[in-house]
């Protein structure tokens, strides 16, 4: 493990372990890297974390209820989202219809008792029944969609959570007669609430440590592997170096010619015989071994210490092989590739360079307040909307024009954002760009780690494509995040370094 | 001793107070733009040591010859608001730091249209040094990218901006420029071909204040129009050329509301736009007073109609359109009365529509009839009959006019200052009525075959407030007409006598009377000598045009006194003459001089060529003969190059010259 790359990881340890215990949320919430890359992926962990933590338990519009397990969809692999989209679709559906009944009945209700009392039983059962089976719906989609929930259940005692799923469903038959009749506004959430105030609570309480500990690493996963599999439940397989490095996995056992993918492989197979030609070689070969594995595969890192080495502590499995590829050449080897058009930034997925390639350079429109934008038009809105923003040329532009520093920097509250600033080419403005960069500051607070100070020196002052120059290593992890979207790799190879966390 | 002498013997001058000579000094400028002032204030200066210092304080414009002279320049005045670097073609980064370092809290407006060589970082430090600067000309500065813009924008006071043809300035150069200056009041964009609708838009949201927006040849569309119509101020819009622009753009209702205040608007070249979008326009943009609609779509009935809800209309511009009978009808039918219109160039203009049209404006000032080969007496009698207070008629090759029409200028229209009769059929007794409009001060002639002496003496024995004569190719014009004028026209600034093969040196003699002189074109006068030269440089000290192209007998001994004496002369073709490397060495003397042209100098030797080019220090442009490059050594190239001048390569073959009738007939099979 290279000490760079783990200094920066200690920073986030620290800058999390540092904070008083009583905030920690939020302020885990305010460094959160992820948070700046604007991928939502792993904001569901915090709308969950939140309202368990204060009591709140499944805010009372159930909308939201439906936009928290909607977000969970995205999340989830393995299930078929579509099926998963058309349950909700159902439901909501559902509560807009209980809902409108449930309005009539209150309306109702303002107005003196003249109606017959058959009549009001009668209504009560239809929203009762109506609330069962939105229950039931809601409770059978739920627990499917919260792996996190299933799993920490299934982890300490599996049958609990059977039970407390079985027991989801049954309640509200027993309290639903009994609350039916209770004042009637918002009947449906109430019910609800309590139904999960007397199951869930625990579980979510348990989950929310398990997510404390372990936050600053799972926000930096790739997105694909956030998904919370108990120790056990999966094969551990593990690939030597060699073989992960090597430019090809499926060899012809006739000719011994490599290539990357078997299906290449399959088609290049014809050509030695008839016998290959047939649909059943020609087909996809794991399609046929049974439709039912036994035991989900998952990866091993074989570079020690890493946090995707199963001997790990904390071990977060690599999902397919793919996976394992990336992320040992992402992580545990030489960037060879170097961008041709910023000629600094270099990749060791050849992938990630091409992504990189597609938007470095002319695609970036920046704002003086650090701010980027795909489209050009968005970028002049922005400025158009905002005092004092201002447009950013490119460094490359900018050659030309050899501004005096100290000029720079007059108006800055500090030296370091003024040289930040000019970093971007621009005038001084203290918006919000900046304001994030200071918030940033403010929470790592040790001096020794002041990464901020270190950056610069490495950075040349002023040279925005040299952030990945040979202090790119302890930068990128920093810079990453100070240049919200600045590179648009960064969530995932920014993101890892930091994590490898010794 | 000596010391106790120099002492007592005090400048009599110094008794007089600084405010007293400030108000004298004052008086001095008045005749704004004359070469005059600037000679007697150097006079004054030279006077003593006092006045010199004086005049240095009081000085409060600049147009320096050459960089090089900016820092003792700099360092003799102190108070400059105005710097004027257009006869400088190279400034770089280090004087502009010097001009921003000497004036930071004086310096209001500079130039640098002609200059090039500097880049942002020198513009940075003008800006961010010159906190008053309110005006800033970058017109041609080709090279100028965005990066230059980011130092613009740090002049936050700027309120008129040029940057004409600043090709690669980019929408984000641009909204630099719209964010850091935000009380611009007018800025020209003409030709930045890199700025489009966002960059427009932008400088429409942020600078509220803007009076004039010349958007000339962007690749603009309606997107930033909206923008564009809800500036409050805006008096002034020029879209010249903006092919982006079209009825389609026009026709959506997102700018409901048009500017107020807009009084002039140039469409011209926009071909997208026909009635429907000009219509669209003129009902949301009343008060326009001034409207260009040159090179545009058809003028016809529809068209004109549009601009019935323009009441405040003073002025159409129509140049290059064609027009229908009815379209012309129609503008007569306007219920507003021009002071100008501009027919100049359109097919399709007839007599009867036009009489009719005059006879309904009669209170136009301005008319140009350019080219509008179908009118005959009938239309001039009609403008003559209707439009008594013309000052300006432009009337080129109107062929079909009869010489009798031009007796009838001269009898109706006495205001006229500006008339251009050239190539047309106007004979001496149409001069003898013309000249009774006394206050001419520009008469175009040129090509007017039928013209002799008799009829250019009217001219010079009435119209004594004559500043601009063209008698180009007037092959009956001798001394004689020229000596008239010359007599009576004291005012002479600008004479053209090209191809006027009868002219002498005693021409010139008497020309060298008019000291105001400033452009003399004798171009293929080929009896006029050295002697007649000399007489005219020693005399006319404003010269600063001189053609004596194919003036053969002109040779070394004229350009000697020409170098002596002409000390404005910035611009000179002496292409065919008999100057030899003497002579042109000898011009290097004359420190404005930035242009020559030099074809076919027989006696020209390369390295005469090439002393003279090193020596004119102050060169813009020089034309050359392509052959020549090869015989100039490179490096010299190069190094003249550096220091600002553009060298244009010409292979023109040797031209015997025509006899003048034969040249006529020539151009008459050409143009059929």
């Amino acid at each position: 493990m290279n000490p760079t790359g783990s200094l920066c990881a200690n920073n986030w340890a620290r800058s999390s372990s540092l904070v008083p215990p009583g905030s920690g949320l939020p302020t885990n919430l305010s460094s959160d890297p992820s948070s700046f890359y604007g991928i939502g992926i792993e904001m569901p962990f915090k709308e969950i974390n939140e309202p368990a933590r204060t009591q709140s338990v499944i805010p009372g519009e159930s909308n939201e209820d439906i936009k928290i397990t909607d977000q969970e969809t995205s999340k989830l692999q393995d299930w078929d989202p579509s099926a998963m989209l058309n349950n909700l679709l159902f439901l909501e559906e559902k509560i807009h219809q209980l809902q409108e009944v449930v309005h009539l009945i209150a309306n109702k209700k303002c107005q003196p008792f003249e109606q017959p009392r058959e009549l009001v039983t009668q209504e009560q059962q239809l929203v009762t029944a109506d609330l069962t089976s939105i229950i039931v719906q809601l409770i059978s989609t739920a627990g499917s969609l919260l792996p996190s929930v299933r799993n920490s259940l299934t982890d300490t005692s599996p049958l609990v959570g059977q039970l407390s799923q079985l027991r989801g469903i049954n309640l509200p038959f027993g309290t639903g007669t009994s609350n039916g009749v209770q004042p009637q506004n918002n009947v449906g959430n109430k019910l609800f609430d309590q139904s999960i105030h007397k199951d869930v609570p625990n579980n979510c309480e348990m989950e929310q440590n398990h997510n404390m500990e372990e936050h600053e690493h799972k926000d930096e996963e790739d997105m694909e592997e956030g998904e919370n599999l108990p120790p056990g439940s999966y094969e551990i397989l593990q690939l030597e170096k060699e073989e992960i490095l090597a430019p090809h996995t499926h060899f012809c056992t006739i000719c011994g010619k490599g290539f990357k993918r078997d299906a290449n492989l399959r088609m290049h197979m014809r050509g030695h015989g008839d016998e290959y030609k047939t649909p059943a070689a020609l087909a996809k070969p794991h399609k046929e071994t049974g439709s039912e594995p036994k035991l989900i595969k998952r990866y091993s890192c074989p570079y020690g210490g890493c946090k995707r080495n199963k001997d790990h502590k904390k071990f977060q499995p690599l999902k397919t092989i793919l996976c394992v590829k990336n992320h040992y050449k992402r992580t545990h080897c030489d960037k060879s590739y170097t961008c041709s058009r910023c000629h600094t930034k270099k990749f060791s997925v050849i992938a990630d360079l091409k992504t990189h390639e597609k938007h470095c350079g002319k695609d970036k429109w920046l704002c003086s307040c650090g701010t980027t934008f795909s489209r050009k038009d968005k970028l002049f809105g922005h400025i158009a909307l905002f005092q004092g923003h201002t447009p950013a040329i490119p460094l490359e532009d900018n050659k030309g024009l050899a501004e005096p520093p100290d000029r720079c920097v007059t108006n800055e509250n500090s030296a370091m954002v003024g040289s930040m600033n000019f970093s971007f080419g621009s005038n001084p403005s203290n918006e919000n760009g900046v304001d994030n960069i200071m918030d940033v500051k403010g929470n790592i607070d040790d001096p020794i780690n002041y990464f901020s100070s270190l950056n610069f020196e490495g950075c040349n002052f002023g040279a925005f494509n040299e952030f990945s120059q040979p202090s790119f290593e302890d930068s990128e992890g920093s810079f990453s995040f100070l240049m919200p979207s600045s590179f648009n790799y960064a969530p995932k190879s920014g993101g890892e370094s930091c994590s490898d966390n010794l | 001793m000596k010391k106790i002498q120099k002492q007592n013997t005090t400048n009599p001058f110094e008794s007089l107070s600084e405010e007293l000579i400030f108000t004298i000094l004052d008086f001095l400028e008045e005749p704004n733009n004359n070469n005059n002032s600037q000679q007697t204030k150097k006079s004054f200066s030279l006077s003593c040591k006092w006045f010199h210092a004086l005049e240095s304080k009081h000085r409060r414009a600049l147009r320096p010859l050459r960089a090089e002279h900016l820092p003792s320049i700099l360092a003799r005045y102190s108070s400059i608001q105005t710097i004027d670097l257009s006869l400088c073609p190279r400034v770089n980064d280090t004087s502009l730091s010097m001009i921003a370092e000497a004036y930071k809290e004086t310096l209001t407006r500079i130039d640098l249209s002609r200059s090039r060589f500097f880049t942002g970082s020198g513009l940075l430090s003008i800006a961010a040094s010159c906190l008053n600067l309110v005006e800033l000309d970058l017109s041609n500065a080709t090279e100028l990218r965005d990066a230059a813009m980011v130092g613009v924008a740090r002049a936050g006071n700027l309120e008129r901006l040029w940057l004409n043809r600043c090709k690669l300035v980019t929408d984000m150069g641009i909204g630099c420029v719209a964010v850091g200056c935000r009380k611009l009041k007018l800025i020209s964009l003409k030709w930045c071909v890199g700025v489009a609708d966002l960059g427009v838009d932008l400088i429409a949201i942020k600078c509220k204040d803007l009076r004039t927006l010349d958007l000339s040849y962007l690749p603009i569309t309606e997107k930033c129009l909206s923008s564009i119509f809800k500036l409050q101020h805006l008096e002034d819009l020029v879209l010249e050329g903006c092919f982006g622009i079209g009825d389609d753009s026009l026709s959506n209702e997102v700018f409901k509301q048009g500017c107020k205040t807009l009084k002039k608007l140039d469409i011209s070249g926009c071909h997208n736009v026909s009635h429907t979008g000009l219509s669209r326009l003129t009902s949301i943009s009343r008060c326009v007073e001034q409207l260009v609609l040159a090179d545009g779509s058809p003028v016809t009935l529809a068209l004109v109609d549009s601009l019935n809800k323009l009441s405040m209309l003073q002025s159409i511009i129509f140049d290059g359109c064609t027009i229908t009978c009815d379209g012309l009808k129609a503008i007569g039918n306007l219920c507003i009365s021009l002071k100008e219109l501009s027919l100049s160039k359109c097919v399709g203009v007839t007599d009867e529509a036009l009489s009719f049209l005059v006879s309904k404006h009669r209170d136009l000032r301005k008319l140009d009839i350019t080219c509008c080969r179908k009118i005959t007496d009938v239309s001039i009698a009609s403008i003559t009959n209707s439009c008594r207070s013309l000052t300006s008629l432009k009337m080129e090759s109107c062929t079909l006019v009869s010489s009798e029409a031009y007796i009838l200028i001269g009898q109706k229209c006495h205001f006229l200052e500006e008339l251009d009769l050239t190539d047309n059929e106007i004979d001496d007794e149409g001069l003898e009525s013309i000249s009774r409009c006394s206050r001419l001060s520009s008469l175009k002639l040129g090509i007017c075959l039928n013209i002799t002496d008799r009829g250019v003496a009217y001219v010079g024995m009435c119209c004594s407030k004559l500043k601009e004569l063209d008698l180009y190719r007037c092959t009956e014009v001798t001394d004689l007409g020229i000596s008239a004028i010359a007599f009576g026209c004291h005012g002479l600034e600008m004479i053209n006598t090209a191809y006027c093969t009868n002219i002498t040196d005693r021409a010139l003699f008497c020309l060298s009377k008019c000291e105001n002189l400033q452009t003399l074109e004798i171009r293929g006068c080929h009896l006029v000598t050295s002697i007649g030269l000399a007489s005219i440089s020693m005399n006319c000290k404003q010269l600063n045009r001189l053609d004596i192209k194919k003036c053969y007998n002109i040779d070394d001994s004229g350009m000697i006194p020409l170098a002596h004496f002409s000390q404005n002369l910035r611009q000179i073709n002496l292409s065919y003459s008999s100057v030899t490397d003497v002579g042109l060495l000898s011009l290097a003397g004359i420190s404005c001089l930035q242009n020559f042209t030099l074809l076919h100098l027989q006696g020209v030797a390369p390295q005469g060529l090439a002393a003279a080019l090193l020596a004119c220090g102050g060169l813009t442009k020089a034309k050359l003969h392509v052959k020549i490059r090869s015989l100039l050594p490179e490096i010299l190239i190069r190094h003249v190059e550096a220091r600002g001048c553009v060298f244009e390569w010409r292979d023109k073959v040797f031209q015997a010259e025509l006899d003048p009738k034969c040249w006529k007939l020539q151009l008459e099979d050409v143009m059929q």
